[in-house]
């Protein structure tokens, strides 16, 4: 049970001059810290809790807890606490929490960002930090007025004392409500008076991010701050063995070079020197144990683990003695590339680090992991770090770096030159810099019975483990199993009795990290693909054949009719037109795409149209949902046309958007979204929008040449070879 | 020391000529609504107007845009500016935001030259510019807001 206290009263104590105040109201779990710093009221608020801060000018500041990459916490939590609170929205203001146990997220016990939890989680806490809030103010006006509270009632940021006509904005209340003790169980609002909830609204985050004045991590400058950019090794796990700077040094505006933990630092005064410099350095490296690392040869090395068993993650009836007796037997092996998050907003971090204190600007997903980090590389308490997050220009799981290394380096540099210093990273730096998607190799074998339906499947995955060797690997790991590595493949929703998965560790060596929907981005099209090519050896419809093994899954059933109503499946195309199908669920919400695509004669393909439906319960914000989906659709989109991470001579061949091309405005497809009204358990909607893309993308290929894709992304010669 | 007009003020700024017109803005000027996103033109994110033509900082040195005319996303005031920023916030664009900057800067050019873009006029300015995020689609349905809401007399 949480408790909520209100610290204004805890302040009003401390500073008995109280007149005027605020609002600051928190919803705690028992064992975590009653500290709030960030929350710390000043005179003229009240702070009821941790989330909300009222003033007198009726402002009401929500304080979000949840890093804003895009995916819209910023308004979906204001939505949620300016419904129970019955505020005026256009006196809403939102501010980035600050790193406090009070703000750790409810699964993960830490402070952080991800796995499409944010709304989920959050809901009930912050309804009922709104809903204490909006009593509060009730009594405080009830007690104004001396009448009972039950005669008064909250409505657009004022409270309404309806026999008399009397009311009271939530600014005038402010000194009162803070002399109050916050109810520990307040009344929730019945689903069917929301105003916002449930309601598509408009970010609140949009003017600023079209004028110009929206802060992300890159845009931090702090006085007397120097620019840093940072020579790593060029093969993942390299060392300095020695280094010349004396050109680089020459560089007007150079500051400081020096070795940190993970290369040459160059500070300058800006940027552009710091880069220069740079180029200058002559560096010998110990390359290490990876310097030999090439794709071509990690692929045989991966088919040959796929031989080998693996850890079980799934075993239900006997898939091998079934799929020796089954009428047909299929294979495949499917492989998936190394991808990098490439987000726009190259990481960067800003770190001052002083004798008895630091402070750190960045936009991350990490907040606890970070500071602490922090801490650690300053040599100074976590209590005596500062951090403050920043916009984030992507995230898409990249700034959720268990080992913090961008934050580290910010803070070694600083550190050492006793100056704030801003580490931005190049795209070179960023793209070339590891912590992709892991390279995935699946094998795969399936029997169907004489009348074509499936009754055995077996399969092995092989690729890196994310969480082994880190702080998550004891959260993670299942049974010698790393569950992101099987995810969306040890559960099929499909009604096949006998089900083989196991998993084979890849070597480690190449930094791997999750990338928005993990293990799903390569699971889901695997499953999809293999299911697609099932239907059609089983002489099915990919669609019937699907809804027809989902007797025990209702919510996968609903979405997958959903979609094909709405893309119109088995209606006529265009000349040259071919539709696919996929099915996947992740992050706890459901979801199904249809593609359609064209193959020209020379082998050209495009995507005109991909058509989702999701089911991810009841909704907070839809016009969320739907950007989610959209943006999903072009980020797996990206991926199946084009991601690939390669290695040659253990260095990243890619560096930047020329080589690692993304989706662009002419490649865009009409996207449609569909959300499937829901009162099931509220899940995610900021990666469920990636994993079926790719596959129905493939299976729309195959309805038109007759081509399987098998690997990503899909190449022009395997369109090429289609047309033959 | 290189002298320019930045959103309509005289400025001097003490660089080497080879100093990219970004790092000018964003460092010298603490104009950070101009992005760095890849150093080479590749992606957008920097865009601005130099003498009215959109230009990629990044890679557009000092020693060209001296004595030039510099329009930053902080300095979009015109029009054609202000119902690009309305049809954005109609259309709901943003998602992390971090090239809408670049975006509007090039989708106000286009506008500037062609009153009724079509969406291969669209496909042909946009093209330069990424979005990670996936917002084309809004981008699109937005850059045809703002050419109706300029035919109507401007931003409310």
């Amino acid at each position: 049970m949480s408790e909520i206290i209100n610290l204004s009263r805890r302040a009003f104590f401390k500073t008995s001059g109280f007149a005027g105040g605020a609002l600051v109201l928190g919803v705690y779990l028992p064992e975590l810290s009653r500290r709030a710093d960030a929350a710390e009221p000043a005179a003229s608020t009240f702070v009821p809790n941790a989330w909300i801060r009222i003033g007198t000018d009726d402002s009401v500041t929500v304080i979000v807890n949840h890093s804003e990459m895009g995916q819209g916490p910023y308004t979906s939590f204001p939505m949620i606490v300016a419904d129970e609170l019955e505020a005026d929205w256009s006196k809403i203001r939102v501010e980035p929490a600050p790193v406090d146990p009070a703000y750790n997220h409810m699964l993960f016990g830490i402070q952080m960002t991800g796995g499409s939890t944010s709304t989920w989680t959050e809901y009930e806490r912050l309804r009922k930090a709104g809903a204490a809030t909006r009593q509060m103010l009730i009594s405080a006006a009830a007690e104004t007025w001396s009448v009972e509270p039950a005669s008064c009632r909250a409505e657009n940021g004022q409270i309404i004392h309806a026999d008399s006509q009397r009311r009271l904005s939530f600014g005038k209340l402010v000194e009162k409500a803070s002399r109050l003790t916050p109810p520990q169980n307040p009344m929730l609002k019945d689903r069917k008076d929301f105003k916002f909830i449930g309601k598509p609204t408009k970010r609140l985050d949009t003017p600023d991010k079209t004028n110009g004045k929206a802060m992300f991590g890159l845009d931090v400058t702090v006085p007397g701050m120097l620019v840093a950019v940072v020579a790593r090794s060029p093969v993942f796990g390299g060392k300095v063995k020695s280094f010349n700077a004396d050109r680089a040094k020459a560089v007007p505006g150079v500051r400081h070079i020096i070795q940190i933990e993970r290369g040459i630092a160059v500070v300058a005064d800006g940027f552009w020197s710091a880069k220069r410099a740079r180029e200058a350095l002559q560096i010998v490296w110990d390359e290490g144990a990876f310097a030999k690392l090439d794709s071509r040869t990690q692929g045989e090395q991966y088919a040959k683990l796929a031989r080998q068993p693996g850890a079980v993650a799934k075993k239900e009836g006997d898939a091998t003695g079934t799929l020796g007796n089954a009428a047909k037997k299929f294979e495949a092996v499917y492989e998936m590339p190394y991808l990098a998050h490439a987000t726009m907003e190259p990481m960067n971090c800003v770190a001052d680090v002083r004798a008895d204190s630091c402070e750190v600007w960045v936009g991350t997903q990490f907040q606890t992991v970070d500071r602490d980090a922090a801490a650690k590389e300053a040599g100074l308490k976590p209590e005596q770090v500062k951090l403050h997050t920043m916009l984030c220009g992507g995230g898409f799981g990249r700034r959720a770096v268990p080992d913090s290394h961008f934050v580290r380096e910010a803070v070694q540099i600083s550190k050492a030159v006793q100056k704030p210093v801003k580490v931005i990273w190049t795209r070179e730096d960023d793209m070339q810099g590891g912590w992709y998607r892991p390279r995935a190799y699946h094998s795969l074998s399936a029997g169907l019975d004489a009348d074509g339906k499936p009754v055995a499947w077996q399969l092995r995955v092989v690729c890196q483990s994310l969480v082994v060797g880190t702080p998550f690997e004891k959260h993670i790991m299942k049974e010698g199993v790393d569950d992101t590595a099987v995810e969306g493949a040890k559960d099929l929703p499909y009604d096949i009795p006998n089900l083989f998965v196991d998993w084979q560790q890849a070597p480690t060596g190449v930094p791997v990290l999750w990338w928005r929907s993990v293990g799903h981005t390569h699971t889901a099209f695997v499953v999809e693909t293999f299911m697609d090519e099932l239907a059609h050896a089983a002489g099915k419809d990919p669609f019937e054949f699907r809804r027809e093994l989902l007797g025990k899954h209702p919510r996968h059933k609903r979405v997958l009719e959903t979609v094909a109503e709405k893309a119109g499946w088995g209606k006529p195309l265009p000349d040259g037109r071919g539709r696919g199908i996929a099915l996947h669920e992740s992050f706890e919400s459901f979801v199904a795409h249809v593609a359609e695509v064209s193959v020209s004669k020379e082998g050209a393909l495009r995507v005109h149209r991909i058509v989702a439906a999701i089911d991810c319960g009841p909704t907070v914000n839809p016009a969320t949902i739907h950007a989610q989906l959209e943006g999903g659709a072009v980020f797996g989109l990206t991926a199946a046309l084009y991601g690939e991470i390669t290695f040659e001579n253990g260095r990243v061949k890619q560096r930047n958007f020329h080589d690692y091309p993304m989706l662009r405005m002419h490649e865009m497809p009409v996207v449609e979204t569909h959300i499937v009204a829901s009162e099931e358990k509220m899940g995610g909607v900021g990666e469920p929008g990636v994993p079926c893309v790719a596959p129905a993308v493939a299976n729309a290929i195959f309805a038109i040449t007759g081509q399987r894709i098998r690997r990503l992304p899909i190449r022009a010669e395997d369109l090429r070879r289609a047309r033959v | 020391m290189i002298k320019l007009k930045v959103n309509g003020e005289e400025r001097s700024v003490d660089v080497t000529p080879d100093t990219p017109l970004l790092w000018v803005l964003r460092e010298s000027l603490a104009l950070t609504g101009t992005k760095f996103g890849c150093g080479m033109a590749l992606c957008g994110a920097c865009t601005v107007h130099l003498d009215g033509e959109a230009v990629r900082s990044c890679v557009t040195p000092m020693s060209r845009a001296a004595g030039k005319e510099v329009t930053t996303i902080e300095g979009l005031s015109s029009d054609v500016g202000r119902v690009l920023q309305q049809a954005w916030i109609a259309e709901d664009v943003p998602q992390c935001g971090y090239c809408q900057s670049g975006q509007i800067m090039s989708a106000a050019v286009l506008l500037r030259e062609k009153a009724n873009p079509s969406d291969t006029d669209i496909n042909d300015a946009m093209a330069g510019n990424i979005c990670r995020c996936g917002t084309y689609q809004r981008i699109r349905r937005a850059i045809h807001l703002a050419a109706q809401l300029k035919a109507q007399g401007g931003a409310k």
